[in-house]
């Protein structure tokens, strides 16, 4: 060890940039690491629906004047809609997960005791035969019966009087442990409309359906399903054979506009939807790739133009050593020991960095705290760079013939 | 001596290529990534109606009753018909617009088979004056066509040449739906960012394709679109306007003068009391009044993950410079004796000192050059995300020359202690080992 150090000694100011500069690759790349693993993992939480067997459509009406109001036939289009071939079964629904479209509620535990209310809660409802057009899985409990689908309109849109919401739901696990904590949710009464008027029972609770739009008010799985025999404003959604979603979206336009000519139609490969809505995510995934990459492949450069500059400068030392007996492989080991030494003295201080960086981003942008594994997963690769970069030099070190100590400059 | 000076930068720098490719890469490739991120962060934090934005104000009064289910402490973030049509008709700003977004049915000259939806905007007759939108024909409707409900549109552009061919469309019949609007202004380009005055739009939503009186859709009942805050109960025949419990009506105000500010907020207070007297309003008054720099940064308007990005791009930056500082000591430092030739000849400190920091500074201007070109692809690729916002990501003359001043600053940063120490050495204890 003790030639290292004292080669090392001679060049501190070099040896110190090199080590700055390892220590903040480290800590930058360490976090960008851990923000990629952060957002596939957020990316790949299940939605809770069957995604890869689902189209849905919606349609606008021209509001020419004919009097078809929006959505008025709805029984001809779903009997349309069914006849696609590979169509399974089709219900209506006000929403879908990660779809982005969302109407939210209060649910109180005690009518009118203001502790008691879980504000922020997403209301999804559907029509007949919803709970396995969807697959939604229930843990606890039913599915929703012919008799319990009321005329309610959650969105608040359209004209008509005004009706009670159904007497009965199914709830996400989030949503029981958030109004009953610890309980059976099962039969357990809550209530619904401002001040907790109307009682809702809960028949079935799902472990996971995910909410149109994952947002710190909403949070990402806190809803209830409602029975609805009407969706005012919402969309069919498709249950299809997997192989035949794009046949059966292309096809939807004209089967619709058969039914009613006056409208636009829009339909959609529900895995589409998710795509669309993780965008943001990829592209930061990608964004953060790319820099780790370039960050990383620039460091390498470095230590590639310094071990390259150190080389040459002690060509006369390294002759002299290996004229007195070091062999070629002590000299690669000298390099390659050399920059262990370096590389592991810039992890240590990037490590600190990184924990520093990690707890400012967690304050400023709602991030979660870094598992100290990444540490390691970023000291590793920059140790593996090292390595790599020192390789090149190392090796043209170990070329140089003991003749050269013979030689004057 | 400056051309001298440039002539042996010139040589030392082609005298080891490699190193000067690894300095000019690495200047390059943080310059690129940090020019790339900072010209998002500022297109999207620039100020959608320059020159007018300190005078816009957004009011807020608060009509919940006392104790409703949802006690925030800031009032809604929009007005109730009500409320928005009697602040419009109180006229005590010098102008005032209240408005609401929306999808309109456009049945175009051939027919209702080729019908679209367009994104509609419903306000008064000040939104246009107040915004300093730009008119290719025609102008803005009048307060009169706002009282009596009138059928006038204003479009946009590119909706105008889509349906008549022609920018010149004013007087033209717009069918929207089963009704038909007589077109009085045709909008230039013009599209503020952020979508600063409907932010439930979306922050960087277009602006809208067809402008109509917010009275006439009402009466027409063209669609609404955006958010809606509910406390109270929701009127059974879907009538907005009845909506006493629900917000859904944005407000801008122009105040010229800190004292018609301060006037506006006393304007404000006092409505909400008077409205407390009433029995319209449950709370006592509690109003709030941004202008549009304020408005937008209280709903964060800037997505953290952009500034997250703009922080990496700089801490990348700053992993370049150091790279560069290293390497351009090895430089310096490796041509010790022929500087000690110099310095034994007579030239200055001085003299050394500026000829290393003229070479460092073209080793600048080729990074920048570099950086230059990796941004304009940066932003090209950004431009290619459908994200809203990724249609404004553009180059502007200040952040094009911004660039080359701040790889050439940057190196010559780094160049300043590479230099120093070169400049240090002892010409005679050199020039002897040699």
């Amino acid at each position: 060890m003790h030639p290292i150090l004292s080669a090392l000694k001679h060049h501190k100011t070099t040896v110190v940039l090199v080590v700055l500069e390892i220590a903040l690759t480290c800590a930058i790349v360490t976090n960008a690491l851990f923000l990629i693993g952060d957002r596939l993992a957020a990316m790949r939480v299940a939605t809770g629906v069957a995604d890869n067997a689902l189209v849905w459509a919606r349609t606008m009406g021209l509001d020419l004047g004919q009097g078809t109001a929006l959505g008025a036939d709805e029984a001809a289009d779903m009997a349309a809609l069914r006849a696609i071939p590979g169509v399974e079964s089709v219900a209506e629904a006000n929403s879908l997960p990660l779809s982005r479209n969302y109407m939210s509620v209060g649910a109180w535990r005690h009518p009118g005791d203001k502790q008691s209310l879980v504000d922020n809660v997403v209301e999804y409802a559907g029509t007949p035969g919803v709970i396995d057009t969807l697959g939604i899985r229930l843990s606890k409990g039913r599915d929703f019966l012919a008799q319990e689908y009321v005329p309610y309109r959650p969105n608040l849109i359209g004209s008509g009087p005004r009706t009670p919401p159904p007497t009965v739901a199914i709830v996400t696990r989030t949503l029981a442990e958030s109004l009953w904590p610890g309980e059976d949710p099962l039969g357990k009464t809550f209530w619904l409309d401002s001040g907790g008027k109307e009682p809702v029972q809960v028949v079935g609770v799902t472990d996971h359906l995910l909410n149109p739009s994952i947002n710190k008010y909403q949070g990402a799985d806190r809803n209830m399903f409602l029975p609805v025999t009407k969706v005012t404003g919402g969309v069919y959604v498709l249950r299809v054979r997997p192989d035949r979603r794009a046949a059966v979206r292309r096809a939807i336009p004209g089967v619709l506009q058969k039914v009613d000519p006056a409208r636009m139609v829009q339909a959609e490969i529900y895995t589409d939807t998710i795509a669309d809505y993780y965008h943001g995510d990829r592209a930061m995934v990608w964004l953060l790739l790319v820099v780790t990459g370039c960050l990383l492949a620039l460091t390498a450069l470095g230590v590639v133009g310094l071990s390259s500059f150190w080389v040459q400068q002690r060509t006369r030392q390294i002759g002299i050593r290996r004229a007195i007996g070091a062999t070629r492989r002590d000299i690669l080991r000298h390099f390659q020991l050399e920059n262990l030494l370096i590389v592991s003295l810039g992890i240590v201080l990037g490590s600190a960095g990184a924990v520093g960086m990690n707890l400012w981003l967690m304050r400023h942008y709602e991030l979660a705290h870094m598992p100290l594994a990444w540490l390691v997963s970023g000291a590793l690769a920059l140790w593996l760079l090292g390595q790599l970069a020192v390789l090149g030099p190392a090796l043209r070190a170990a070329a140089v013939p003991p003749v050269v100590a013979t030689r004057s400059v | 001596m400056f051309a001298y000076y440039l002539d042996l930068a010139w040589r030392s720098l082609r005298r080891s290529p490699v190193l000067t490719g690894l300095m000019v890469l690495a200047i390059g490739l943080g310059i690129g990534a940090s020019m790339t991120m900072i010209t998002v962060l500022h297109v999207m934090t620039a100020d959608p109606v320059p020159g007018r934005s300190g005078r816009l104000f957004y009011p807020q009064v608060d009509p919940r009753p006392q104790g409703s289910d949802h006690d925030t402490p800031d009032p809604p973030g929009q007005l109730t018909w009500i409320d928005a049509m009697n602040l419009l008709h109180a006229r005590r700003g010098v102008r005032q617009a209240a408005m609401s977004g929306g999808r309109v049915t456009v049945i175009p000259p051939q027919g209702p088979s080729h019908a679209f939806n367009a994104p509609a905007r419903y306000t008064s007759a000040d939104f246009f004056p107040m915004f300093g939108v730009p008119f290719v024909d025609g102008s803005g409707w009048t307060a009169g066509d706002d009282h009596s409900h009138a059928r006038v549109a204003v479009v946009a552009r590119a909706l105008a040449e889509k349906l008549y061919g022609t920018s010149q469309a004013v007087g033209k019949t717009l069918r929207l739906g089963k009704y038909d609007f007589r077109i009085v202004g045709v909008i230039d380009r013009w599209n503020p960012a952020p979508h600063f005055y409907d932010l439930s739009m979306g922050s960087y939503a277009r602006a809208e394709q067809v402008f109509v009186p917010l009275e006439t859709a009402m009466e027409t009942t063209l669609g609404t679109q955006g958010s809606m805050e509910c406390w109270g109960d929701f009127p059974s025949d879907g009538n907005l306007t009845k909506a006493n419990g629900c917000a859904w009506v944005q407000f801008w105000v122009q105040l010229d003068s800190p004292a018609e500010v301060a006037a506006y907020r006393r304007f404000l207070d006092g409505y909400s009391s008077e409205q407390k007297t009433l029995g319209r309003f449950g709370r006592a008054p509690n109003t709030r009044l941004y202008d549009v720099l304020a408005w937008l940064d209280h709903n964060h308007v800037v997505p953290g993950s952009v500034q997250l990005q703009a922080l990496l791009a700089l801490g990348f930056l700053l992993v370049c410079l150091i790279n560069t500082v290293a390497m351009l000591l090895v430089k310096f430092l490796r041509r010790g004796g022929e500087l000690s030739v110099h310095r034994a000849m007579g030239a200055s400190k001085r003299a050394v000192f500026a000829q290393l920091l003229l070479e460092a500074a073209v080793v600048g201007l080729a990074g920048g050059a570099m950086g230059l070109l990796l941004s304009a692809f940066g932003l090209w690729v950004v431009r290619q995300q459908p994200v809203a916002y990724a249609a404004f990501a553009h180059m502007d003359e200040p952040m094009l020359g911004g660039t080359f001043v701040l790889a050439v600053c940057a190196t010559l940063v780094a160049a300043l202690f590479p230099a120093w120490r070169a400049c240090r050495i002892a010409p005679a204890r050199l020039l002897k080992t040699q």
